[in-house]
């Protein structure tokens, strides 16, 4: 690759993909990089960073709406909604520790990713469901704009939905506007000690099925010795008023004391755990090195414990559940054998994975996402042809060839 | 008046031979005849909720599995027929207006529930089911799907993915894109693609949050899998009154500025009060300017906690007066004005046009102003309930539909306003979609390009423009015909 481009405006980038066009060569897409591992490598001749386009654009508190460039890192987004007490909805993950990199992940990274933390679970949705506008360079190099800034937009098509979530191969995101909420006054974390890994998802079903607001719902397969907890263990986050959460904490409690022992953890001790799962940093148990392979599987929470079982069975896996079991994410070794077995307990649990990190070796020679079907394949490629024509932004990203 | 395009003279001309094919697709069963081809029991599909627009169809189709919409729009593909999808038909915006030379497909018959898991927070319901009978069927288990569109005892939830529908409580649950899991569609070609299903997130494109609110353009969607969720523990509302529609929205800017969430957030003027107070006896103030329902959930101390933290919000802005439900029952009868807002003003206006664009909540009081200036220009009539707490308005523009001169200024009043709304920063629809009313609006919206990018996407899947064509996009550009003017 011959360098990498950083236009410092819209206009920029418009020159940028008009001249890829223009030379038949294609461009790798990203912001900061912080999730160049992620997928599959792009065989690119140059690349495009938006990192050069930074700033919060507008911000509105009492509109409960912030727009900002796509290269705006988050933690300079977060900092801003911090001081009139509001926050991003979809606690957007750092997976620094991850990827082995330094940088904070941008605003377009995590749209273009559609990347939702452990909040996904609660009513408020997937990062996607926050964006209320995107500005975007198409592979025509036209910028085109989709939604605004208002909290319902239902005019047209929903290019911000096909957008988010394409990993830069539809289009360049230069802007985004977003859903931002008011900071919950309080937060806790009841942490259930089971025995298995069905008994976990079951106390998470039944915390979720309460009225009681569970914002966050996870299993730690092997628990977390370092706050004291063993075993098997299900996560419950409650997050509300303050002077609501002594009872509802009580009331849950309730809920899930015929599931094992309760603990109650909460301040930075929730904070720091929750933070963990967000990044996946429990599965790593201390290794920092990327050598090993990591899949994300996204299922029915009841089949959550059915795929661990069976990943178990095929390799020596590490696991950590998220969303009420039906998040669950793997680390084992990069291999070929290691992924057939993900993409096949994937298959058999009617839901969906991605490899999310592996060596380039590994990465390059797999299908990284389930294939599609035949038609909908050929919608997809009608569509990929609609937004880039000639084929320049993030060739290969998510399938050979596409 | 708006265009429609010219019928196909060949289609037209092949109406017996279509009704045939179609009829052995679609035999009679036992819930009668699965084609209609007669001119009489086609009327009542001439029209949807945008009444001022009729066109009967060629004939309707009405399927009962999958596997038959699939065949439908596999026959009419082959055969270069239009096809027009349709729910319950309570668009307003005209997006089931038929076409002369079209197919409506009409899904009220794949009315069942198939699924319902509490542990995995689900439902699998087809496209036919209503919106109410879904939260119906999962209520005695504490249990409710969140998006609840005013139409919702008729409206159905295929309709309601493809208008991407809201409702009064979005605030808080989102609107229905949200609130899905899965699609099964069948594209034109007639192929059964499944979408997603009990798992969060695609790995690959979105197409769930494509479809979602395309308004037919893609393909046709025949069974739904949504989330439902926990009830919480109880609900209540409170009511202020305001003495000028400026205050009332320096309210709803206080209360978000608060912190607090309320789960409904509604916004009443002076003309819908009253119209609303007539109708319903619910105890309105008709002295003030504008009113607030405002809703919190939670038990019983937490509704007095986050109510008592309103009224003291409100009480910093010289409300008239501020009613707090202390019951179920008062909290009822709050928003009983409200939920027959339509048929309130329907009592005061032979006809009204109901519009829908959404603005920033801080521009409340200059749009609001600005109507009522347009209002008074036009000689028309306007009331105005909307959703404040996310700047999704209602205005409904009262006029006589039997005087041409009296609905043509209720366009060109209406038209204006979604003008207003995109000028200040919004947008032309914040829920009720483009139909085939705000088609011609587009590109105050988007430039040309913007559309044009958005063309492709149809044609992309819909390269022959068959499904829904004449609505959304503007005629001009469309590929599919040159147009003709219908009155």
């Amino acid at each position: 690759m011959n360098g990498v481009m950083v236009p410092a405006d819209e206009a920029g980038v418009v020159e940028a993909v008009r001249q890829a066009v223009a030379d038949h060569a294609p461009l790798a897409v990203e912001g900061n990089g912080t999730k160049r591992g992620m997928l599959r490598p792009v065989q690119a001749a140059r690349g495009l960073s938006t990192s050069g386009l930074r700033g919060i654009t507008l911000y509105k508190p009492a509109e409960m709406v912030l727009a900002a460039r796509a290269g705006t890192p988050i933690p300079e987004i977060e900092a801003a909604l911090a001081e009139h007490g509001q926050m991003l909805i979809g606690e957007p993950p750092d997976f620094s520790a991850l990827f082995g990199t330094s940088l904070p992940a941008t605003l377009g990274g995590i749209v273009a990713t559609n990347l939702t933390g452990p909040r996904r679970i609660a009513s408020s949705g997937a990062v996607r469901d926050q964006v209320l506008g995107v500005r975007a360079v198409t592979g025509h190099a036209e910028l085109v704009r989709s939604g605004g800034r208002v909290h319902k937009d239902v005019t047209g098509l929903d290019l911000r939905k096909l957008l988010a979530g394409s990993h830069g191969t539809l289009g360049v995101l230069t802007e985004i506007t977003l859903k931002v909420l008011p900071r919950p006054g309080g937060a806790l974390t009841l942490a259930v000690a089971v025995e298995t890994l069905e008994q976990a998802v079951a106390a998470l079903s039944a915390g979720l099925g309460s009225p009681f607001g569970v914002s966050g719902a996870a299993v730690l397969p092997d628990g977390e010795p370092a706050l004291g907890l063993h075993g098997p263990t299900a996560l419950l986050r409650l997050e509300d008023v303050a002077e609501f959460l002594p009872h509802r904490s009580a009331a849950l409690r309730g809920v899930l004391a015929g599931f094992g022992g309760v603990t109650l953890l909460e301040g930075e001790a929730s904070g720091m755990l929750w933070r963990a799962v967000r990044d996946a940093r429990l599965l790593l148990g201390g290794t920092a090195g990327t050598e090993e392979a990591v899949w994300r599987l996204s299922v029915r929470p009841k089949a959550g414990p059915g795929v661990a079982a069976a990943l178990r069975a095929a390799f020596q896996a590490r696991l950590l559940l998220d969303w009420g079991g039906g998040l669950v994410w793997v680390a084992g070794p990069a291999t070929a054998a290691a992924h057939e077995a993900v993409v096949w307990a994937a298959q058999a649990a009617g839901g969906t994975f991605t490899l999310f990190r592996a060596p380039d070796s590994l990465r390059a020679s797999v299908a990284v996402l389930p294939e599609e079907p035949a038609p909908l394949a050929a919608i997809g490629a009608r569509v990929k042809a609609a937004m880039d024509p000639g084929g320049v932004l993030n060739p290969g990203r998510m399938r050979a060839g596409g | 008046m708006i265009e429609l395009p010219a019928p196909d003279r060949s289609v037209l001309a092949r109406r017996e031979e279509i009704l045939a094919a179609l009829r052995t697709l679609l035999p009679p069963g036992a819930r009668g005849e699965g084609v209609i081809g007669d001119p009489i029991r086609l009327k009542p599909y001439e029209t949807d909720g945008l009444s001022a627009y009729r066109q009967p169809p060629l004939a309707v189709v009405l399927p009962e599995t999958t596997e038959q919409v699939a065949a439908v729009l596999r026959y009419c593909h082959a055969n270069r027929i239009r096809i027009v999808p349709r729910g319950a038909g309570t668009s307003l915006s005209g997006g089931a207006l038929p076409l002369e030379d079209g197919v409506v497909i009409g899904m009220m018959r794949m009315n069942r529930i198939l699924e319902v898991d509490y542990a995995d927070r689900l439902a699998v319901v087809q496209a036919g089911v209503t919106n109410i009978g879904i939260t119906q069927a999962v209520a005695a288990d504490g249990f409710f799907y969140a998006p609840d569109p005013s139409s919702q005892l008729a409206c159905m939830i295929g309709g309601n993915v493809m208008m991407n529908s809201g409702g009064a409580h979005c605030l808080k649950y989102g609107v229905t894109a949200n609130n899905l899991l899965g699609l099964t569609f069948v594209t034109i070609e007639g192929e059964v693609i499944q979408l997603g299903g009990g798992h969060l997130d695609a790995a690959g494109y979105d197409w769930l949050g494509l479809i979602t609110g395309s308004e037919g353009q893609l393909g046709i969607v025949t069974e739904v899998t949504v989330r439902i969720l926990r009830a919480a523990e109880g609900a209540r509302a409170m009511l202020g009154a305001f003495r000028s529609n400026e205050v009332a929205g320096q309210v709803v800017d206080a209360i978000i500025a608060s912190g607090i969430i309320p789960v409904a957030l509604e916004f009443m003027d002076r003309p819908a009060i009253h119209a609303c107070e007539a109708f319903a006896n619910a105890g309105y103030p008709l002295d003030a300017e504008a009113m607030l329902i405002i809703e919190v959930e939670g038990n019983l101390e937490e509704q007095d906690f986050l109510l008592g933290q309103l009224k003291e919000i409100c009480a910093r802005f010289d409300p008239i007066s501020l009613r707090v439900a202390e019951t179920a029952e008062e909290s009822l009868a709050i928003w009983k004005g409200r939920k027959g807002a339509f048929g309130a003003v329907g009592r005061i206006s032979p006809d009204y046009l109901c519009m829908d664009g959404t603005i920033p909540t801080g521009e409340l009081p200059h749009v609001l102003r600005r109507m009522g200036e347009m209002s008074e220009a036009y000689g028309l009539k306007v009331a105005n309930i909307f959703h404040a707490g996310d700047g999704n308005l209602h205005p409904l523009i009262m006029f006589d539909a039997n005087d041409p001169v009296s609905f043509g200024k209720a366009e060109a009043f209406g038209a204006d306003i979604l003008k207003l709304c995109v000028e200040v920063g919004g947008c032309l629809t914040g829920e009720h979609g483009v139909g085939v009313e705000k088609r011609d609006l587009m590109p105050v919206q988007f430039l040309p390009h913007e559309l044009a990018q958005q063309r492709r996407i149809k044609s992309a899947f819909d390269p022959l423009w068959l499904l829904n064509p004449a609505k959304v996009f503007p005629l001009e550009g469309n590929p599919a015909f040159a147009p003709q003017a219908v009155a």
